[in-house]
């Protein structure tokens, strides 16, 4: 594999997308969401993918994530072909190598916080998944709230829970789709200075979706999508 | 074990919501009714197998229609096994307050081998275990005797011409499990003073037994010996052997209570194929995010799994406490069946209700599971995305399998099985049918309708499917309810009324043929009618055609029975009005050449027809002659009848007693006192007392079925609250925007017992349907009686539907109505 585009020459590569096309069929006429995009990310970057609603920057993401199949293209994840794998393949690869923070936040209303952040752990097949889970719950201020379960939170609370979560499992890259898309500024703010210190502490690469300005603008680094079309 | 460990965590919270209790309380019941019929079954059992020496009164009995050959006695002796000896045949006996007809058993010294007779001074008094047979000269009589006829301790008592003296109150004996099998109380006596009585004749009907008891090795060792040299009315009975027909017909209740509690498990898998439902759509994006996060397929598979099975676990074993409660009252209530103590049930029924819940489960939640396991992962961006449904007749094509695989097994055979199958198909298709012909027909009447009552309709109409399977469950079991409840009490009575006043209603048996004309001026001299009399010659069917006939040749139960017994031949020279001839034709009048006339049922049970030479074997001798014609008899005439009729001249050399009925009227029971007194042989026996006793069985049954069919009702409920459940997040919504437009709690309120009142009643209806038509059927083809309709039992079907059904309704949508608009909204909009 060879990091071609030139972006960071020093820092090995985390994610390359080739070629990546994402492709529907309506009734009417084929419909291109993302049309042969080609990028890399070094590991350690922050990355903002911008643009407008309906752009296509969730697809590309959910393409990054492996969670969508793309029409053509490849995209490696620390030096792994994502699809030259299967679904359970891809899972695992995710498990292993990626976290995820969503606008919705995405916790699951059956577990407490703490069950919530070890469930990546327990799946991955941590032996101290509860410890670990914890010092993470810590890290983000939740010590007090581990017992809680989701509804019982405040959405900015609720976003830190889903923030430790992506952490716990020491990904390499962390994926967020608008993480404060549903916050108060303020809120917002808060969570946005978690990520970034996490991404400075653990070295891990953060690529995220946004419509924040000020969210893109600490980025180290914007990836520009217009109708489909990806400009760096 | 790690998906095991999320699975419990993530079921801590899952467990309280609504699909997670009605799938378990849908277990609960269905395993709660196959546990409380498999627990009950197993202590009737256990009693016949723990005891089952004891019941016999020996190690062996030599069971015959004739006093035991010696050769039988003499080899015990060989072998040095002890021994007893009974006879047992039906007879009256008479005290000082009246006659009774009565079970008599002479017993020798040493009766019982094994096991003790319990007696007591007087009914209800201390009672005392013996190992003995009364001493000659005394009898121990049942408590009914007591007040039947006064045989109080010191009383005396006569057996035929015997005069003897009461000696204890007898309340159990070592070999009689069913009190209600024996029709008639037993009297106790000392075979010393059979003879005395007078009442070993021609045409008794005597039970001899030659008990045997010894070493394990010595019984087997005579068993073996003796085995080839049984005769034809003679039969070797161990503990295995004993009670045969008890068992056999236990074993039918069983089968039949099973299929009954089946209801239940079949109304139980639509709701956890429901709460299944909708329990994985609850939990479809909880999925999409495990996905994620790094679950595989196999992970999702495995984690909403054990979640199901921990449910189901949770429901079963609360089904069988549930079932062993249960089966504690039913035994009470059937205690009176019983003469001895029903030991503990053993642990194989919870297995089998395990089974069931398991059965169910898997059956039922497979295509939710598989509908998980197929979450797109890009859900966590788009929530609009759309899961693959997996075809769901290939899906739930398991859960029917596994079902009619249950009620084949329950059955006990594939006939019955194949019959009960259909029955349960064409059941729920009829009311699937008349369910969906009435949402349709109701939903036409919307227009018209008023505020909430259009409302109501409009619902039950836009969610046709979901309202057809409540309709459905709850119609099936409130039609269990208002068939045991109302139809048959009201049944019963017709059936009771439809007698005649004429109708006889006591028989008199063994009348000697140097009797007949006493008795005839006996009957004249009080002003009755002088009744028909039969003759009755005992007599052994031993061939059909060229075909030798045994008991092993049947397959049939019944026809084992009655080729084993004798039968009672009788001879005529005339065909009776009340008997139908259906094929052949009568004899001549005069002397015709030897012939029979068979019973229908009973040639078809043997596989008789018209042309056929049977073969009979008569005190040793043997006679053929040639079916010349079948008939139907009305046996609800309680006229004496016979299955084989001989034409005149065939059997009149051979020793026969007589046998008459007759009606008595209410306050002249001292005919037959005196009637017994002068003909102590004769035997009379009251059929109201019998009948008095089928209905009190009858009774005591039917509140066992009906018990059982409880379950069934609880079934209808939980389908109710399955099918509430799942449309739960609707409802709410709906009611958040009526009440957003302005309506109030109470309008919401109407809306929605609108439409549980509209379940109800179409419920009810078809309940009352389904009711009547097997009301009709019951009247019209079982007993015989016109049908009149009952407008009680629409009316009660409809109330109970409709009142029930929305009470229940508005209980199970108490959220709908009361949560704040702007949170329904926000939560599910």
């Amino acid at each position: 594999m060879n990091a071609n585009d030139g972006t960071v020459a020093t820092a090995p590569v985390i994610v390359r997308a080739e070629g990546l096309t994402k492709q529907v069929s309506t009734p009417d006429h084929d419909l291109v969401i993302v049309r042969e995009a080609s990028f890399g990310v070094a590991a350690g970057e922050s990355v903002a993918i911008v643009g407008a609603s309906g752009s296509g920057k969730s697809t590309l993401l959910g393409l990054l994530a492996g969670l969508d199949v793309p029409t053509a293209g490849r995209v490696w994840i620390d030096g792994e072909d994502l699809f030259a794998q299967d679904e359970d393949g891809r899972a695992r690869l995710r498990g292993r190598l990626v976290g995820f923070v969503f606008q919705s936040f995405q916790l699951l209303p059956a577990l407490t916080a703490l069950e919530n952040v070890m469930l990546p752990l327990e799946l991955a097949g941590a032996a101290d998944a509860r410890s670990r889970a914890a010092e993470v719950l810590g890290q983000v201020g939740l010590a007090e709230r581990l017992g809680h379960y989701p509804r019982q939170l405040s959405g900015g609370e609720q976003q830190r829970v889903a923030v430790a979560r992506a952490f716990a499992t020491h990904p390499k890259l962390l994926l967020a789709d608008e993480p404060t898309g549903n916050l108060d500024s303020a809120t917002g703010a808060q969570v946005i200075e978690l990520l970034f210190r996490m991404n400075r502490e653990r070295g891990t690469t953060l690529v995220l979706v946004t419509h924040d300005e000020a969210l893109a603008g600490r980025c180290d680094r914007r990836i520009a999508i217009h109708a489909g079309v990806v400009s760096s | 074990m790690r998906n095991l460990a999320i699975a419990l965590r993530m079921l801590r919270r899952n467990a309280h919501s609504g699909e997670a209790r009605v799938l378990a309380a849908a277990l609960l019941v269905a395993v709660a009714s196959v546990t409380t019929v498999g627990f009950f079954a197993d202590r009737v059992q256990a009693a016949l197998d723990r005891q089952a020496g004891e019941l016999l009164g020996g190690d062996l009995v030599v069971r015959a229609d004739h006093p035991v050959p010696p050769a039988f006695l003499e080899r015990a002796r060989a072998e040095g096994l002890a021994t007893a000896t009974t006879a047992t045949f039906p007879s009256m006996v008479a005290g000082e307050g009246g006659t009774s007809l009565a079970e008599i058993r002479a017993a020798s010294a040493g009766f019982p081998l094994r096991g003790r007779l319990r007696v007591a001074d007087a009914p209800g008094g201390a009672e005392r275990e013996l190992a003995a047979a009364p001493a000659p000269g005394t009898v121990w009589v049942a408590p009914a005797l007591v007040e039947r006829i006064g045989a109080r301790v010191g009383q005396r008592v006569r057996v035929g011409n015997a005069n003897l003296a009461v000696a204890a109150i007898v309340t159990r004996e070592p070999d009689s499990v069913l009190d209600y099998f024996g029709l008639a109380p037993r009297v106790l006596m000392n075979e010393a003073d059979l003879a005395a009585t007078g009442l070993v004749q021609v045409g008794s009907r005597i039970t001899w037994r030659l008990l045997l008891a010894g070493e394990p090795g010595s019984v087997a060792r005579y068993r073996a010996a003796m085995q080839p040299r049984v005769a034809r009315g003679e039969r070797l009975e161990g503990p295995r052997d004993s009670r045969a027909e008890v068992r056999v017909a236990l074993e039918r209740a069983h089968r039949f209570l099973g299929l009954a509690s089946l209801l239940s498990v079949v109304l139980a898998s639509v709701a956890v194929a429901l709460a299944a439902r909708r329990f994985s759509l609850r939990q479809t994006d909880a999925a999409a995010m495990m996905r994620c996060l790094g679950a595989g397929q196999a992970d999702i598979l495995a984690i909403h799994a054990w979640q199901f099975l921990a449910l189901a676990a949770a429901g079963c074993v609360a089904g069988t406490l549930a079932g062993y409660g249960a089966q504690a009252a039913l035994g009470h209530w059937l205690s009176g069946f019983f003469s001895v103590a029903l030991p503990p049930p053993g642990p194989r029924p919870a297995v089998q209700g395990a089974a069931i819940g398991l059965v169910l489960v898997l059956g039922f939640t497979l295509p939710p599971l598989l509908r998980l396991r197929g979450v797109p992962t890009l859900r966590v961006l788009r929530s609009d995305l759309a899961v693959a449904e997996p075809s769901a007749v290939l899906a739930y094509g398991l859960g029917l399998a596994s079902l009619a695989g249950l009620v084949v097994w329950q059955a006990g055979d594939a006939k019955l099985g194949a019959i009960a199958l259909s029955g349960f198909a064409a059941a729920l298709a009829v009311t699937a049918l008349a369910g969906y012909a009435l949402i349709r027909a109701l939903g036409r009447l919307r227009a018209g309708a008023s505020g909430p009552w259009r409302y109501g309709l409009a619902n039950l109409r836009r969610r046709t499917a979901s309202s057809l399977v409540q309709v459905m469950a709850l119609g099936v079991g409130l039609m269990a309810m208002l068939l045991l409840t109302l139809v048959r009490t009201d049944l019963v009575a017709k059936w009771q009324k439809a007698m005649p006043a004429d109708m006889p209603n006591r028989f008199a048996i063994n009348i000697q043929t140097d009797q007949l004309p006493a008795v005839r001026a006996y009957f004249g001299g009080l002003g009755l009618a002088t009744p028909d009399l039969y003759p009755m010659v005992r007599g052994r069917l031993v061939a059909i055609g060229a075909r030798e006939v045994s008991p092993a040749s049947y397959q049939d139960e019944r026809a084992r029975r009655l080729v084993e017994r004798e039968f009672n031949l009788s001879w005529a020279e005339k065909a009776r009005a009340d008997n139908r001839l259906v094929a052949g034709s009568w004899w001549p009048p005069g002397r015709p050449a030897p012939q029979f006339s068979v019973e229908e049922g009973i040639a078809k049970t043997l596989g008789i027809r018209v042309g056929d030479t049977l073969a009979w074997d008569v005190a040793g001798s043997r006679f053929e002659a040639p079916v010349t014609s079948l008939r139907k008899v009305d046996w609800d005439s309680f006229k004496a009848n016979f299955f084989v009729i001989a034409s005149p001249g065939v059997l009149e050399g051979y020793p026969a007693s007589w046998i008459t009925s007759f009606h008595l009227p209410a306050g002249r029971e001292a005919v037959v006192d005196r009637l017994v007194a002068r003909f102590p042989n004769v035997s009379v026996i009251d059929l109201t007392a019998i009948m008095d006793q089928v209905r009190r069985i009858t009774d005591q049954v039917s509140r066992a079925v009906e018990f059982v069919f409880l379950f069934a009702i609880a079934a209808g409920v939980v389908v109710l609250f399955a099918a509430i459940t799942s449309t739960q997040d609707e409802r709410v919504f709906e009611a958040a925007v009526m009440r957003t437009l302005g309506a109030s709690r109470r309008q919401v309120a109407l809306a929605q017992l609108a439409e549980f009142a509209c379940i109800g009643l179409l419920a009810g209806a078809i309940a009352a349907a389904g009711a009547v038509a097997l009301a009709w059927v019951l009247a019209d083809r079982v007993l015989g009686v016109p049908y009149e309709f009952d407008w009680v039992v629409p009316v009660a079907g409809l109330l109970a539907g409709g009142a029930g059904v929305a009470l229940a309704g508005l209980a199970g949508t108490r959220r709908a109505v009361s949560s704040p608009p702007l949170a329904a909204i926000r939560s599910l909009g």
